[in-house]
């Protein structure tokens, strides 16, 4: 059964006085490796540069703040349910009055963690969040850690800094 | 000779430079080889040892000299320990005979810029090249390990079989010059009359046989990974793995300095009588080492492009392609260039053997050679 007509029938007989002398093969490989020698590498310096690896690649998770500065996540717990590795915990709190500015929502996440060593940076959490709260950066990863007391993201890491703040195309 | 003249603290400092430089490439060969070879891969190659990794040879050398020398235990201790240092020593002392530049006069005093000038020159390192394989057959075989003592028996059989086309070679060179001193050979290529353009086909064989002798790619048998683990040097750690690398790239350098020197006109190049006379003799004469220096190291790129490119033979083409290849046409390139001489006409009968060759070998295609049934 024919699949295509790209079939190539290879013969192989008694090769030729030129094949046979490998001159001619060994001066067009070494013109191939010559002209390689003098292209651009395809790797780069890793640490030092970094690709860009698209606008949807999922790094490090950002906990998002309004336009106004107040945190979104309202510790609803659906990304915790969403999170398919367990890596998600998080304590809800009652918002105070005189707190509206911090907290957008009458709820908020008073403890909020993510374990890195579990998370498998599938994006559910992400999928599952109501409030657009919670994002996996395109444009950053997460470090290296040295230590288990490294591993799990508190908010201090985790949330959104109003004077850097974190937009991708497509998202307000 | 007296101990203290000038002769000899001249020679003395002399060969302690030709052993800082080869010393030198080599160290840096191996930083080089693998960014060669990074590069024709498309990759960067070492980069983290210093700006461009340049400073990789010391970073390597610590880790060489750090890690445990282990002996085996029923090695032979003495010949073990011999072996990378008899690799060591034979390399490095080829390049005695290897004229590095013409005489030079310093403070009224004339010097040789060569080690010493033999009369037997050629023969000087023809001798040290085998003796060189017994580094790597010692080495082999004190090791007691059947792949160690199978690389050294692929080591020695490659070696004897390509010397032989090697020394064939060489005889059609020694038919131009009729010394066998290196610097004799050097002196009658000079002012472009290298010895390339009457020998063309002599070079390719010597250049394959120099590729065999230094046991480097497409001829690395004796330390093939695939079949032997590391052939020769598998039971080798430490410093003593390090000499016998540092040795294979002394060879590589110095065979090098040997081609440029039987074929390339040695420490000749274009513009010498403009630099003597604008600059004087010393400086033409220096200008000249480092021409040499500079062809040999282009033959180690060489050495690296090729390794780079070409698969390991097989151990039977290997032979066959000594045995019924290079020694036939060696034996051919004399003929020709002795006929070359009788009729007065070296260059013409350089050519003239070239495309004869070419037309023998497709003429004896076309009548004897089964075709492929198309």
């Amino acid at each position: 059964m024919k699949l295509s007509n790209r079939t190539k029938v290879m013969e192989q007989g008694e090769m030729t006085l030129a094949e046979r002398m490998y001159l001619p093969a060994i001066v067009g490989g070494m013109a191939t490796t010559l002209k390689h020698f003098f292209s651009k590498p395809v790797t780069i310096r890793y640490p030092e540069q970094k690709r860009y690896l698209g606008p949807i690649f999922r790094g490090q998770h950002i906990l998002k703040k309004d336009e106004n500065g107040a945190e979104r996540c309202t510790a609803c717990g659906l990304c915790a349910v969403a999170c398919p590795a367990e890596a998600i915990s998080m304590v809800a709190e009652e918002r105070k009055p005189g707190e509206e500015k911090l907290y957008r929502e009458e709820k908020y996440a008073k403890v909020y963690e993510v374990n890195m060593l579990r998370c498998i940076f599938c994006g559910l959490c992400e999928e599952a969040c109501p409030k657009e709260a919670i994002f996996l950066r395109h444009d950053t990863m997460v470090p290296v850690f040295n230590s288990r007391d490294e591993v799990i993201y508190g908010k201090d890491k985790l949330v959104e800094k109003m004077d850097q703040r974190y937009l991708r195309e497509g998202l307000k | 000779m007296e101990l203290l003249s000038d002769l000899f603290l001249a020679k003395a400092a002399f060969i302690g430079i030709v052993f800082a430089i080869t010393l030198g490439v080599a160290a840096y060969s191996t930083y080089f080889e693998r960014k060669i070879a990074a590069f024709m891969q498309d990759r960067i190659g070492p980069d983290r040892a210093g700006p461009f990794g340049i400073l990789q040879p010391l970073a390597d050398a610590v880790k060489m000299f750090m890690k445990e020398d282990f002996i085996p235990a029923n090695s032979n201790k003495w010949l073990f320990i011999a072996g990378p240092c008899l690799s060591m020593l034979t390399a490095l002392m080829t390049s005695a005979v290897v004229p590095f530049g013409d005489t030079v006069t310093i403070g009224g005093t004339t010097f040789d810029l060569q080690g010493i000038d033999v009369n037997i020159g050629i023969l000087w390192v023809f001798g040290i090249v085998s003796l060189g394989v017994y580094g790597i057959l010692i080495g082999g075989w004190a090791s007691n390990n059947k792949y160690s003592l199978l690389g050294a028996i692929r080591a020695a059989s490659q070696n004897i079989s390509y010397e032989l086309a090697m020394g064939l070679a060489i005889i059609a060179i020694l038919l131009f010059t009729g010394s066998l001193s290196t610097k004799a050979i050097v002196e009658g290529q000079q002012n472009g009359h290298w010895n390339i353009f009457y020998q063309p086909l002599g070079f390719i064989i010597f250049l394959i046989c120099a590729f065999a002798e230094c046991n480097r790619t497409p001829f690395d048998l004796p330390e093939c990974e695939t079949e032997l683990i590391g052939g020769y040097h598998t039971e080798y750690s430490s410093m003593k793995l390090g000499f016998y690398l540092f040795a294979e790239y002394i060879n590589m350098f110095i065979s090098g300095a040997v081609m440029a020197t039987l074929y390339f006109g040695g420490y000749d190049y274009p513009g010498i009588d403009f630099v003597t006379a604008q600059f004087g003799n010393n400086v033409a004469v220096f200008v000249g080492m480092g021409a040499l220096i500079g062809k040999s190291l282009l033959f180690v790129f060489v050495f690296m492009w090729v390794r780079w490119t070409l698969p390991r033979f097989r151990y039977d083409q290997l032979m066959g392609l000594g045995w019924a290849g290079l020694i036939p046409l060696s034996m051919y390139n004399v003929v020709v260039t002795a006929f070359g001489i009788l009729i007065g006409k070296p260059f013409t009968a350089g050519v003239v053997g070239v495309i004869l060759l070419i037309v023998g070998l497709f003429v004896h295609d076309q009548l004897f050679v089964k075709k492929k049934i198309a």
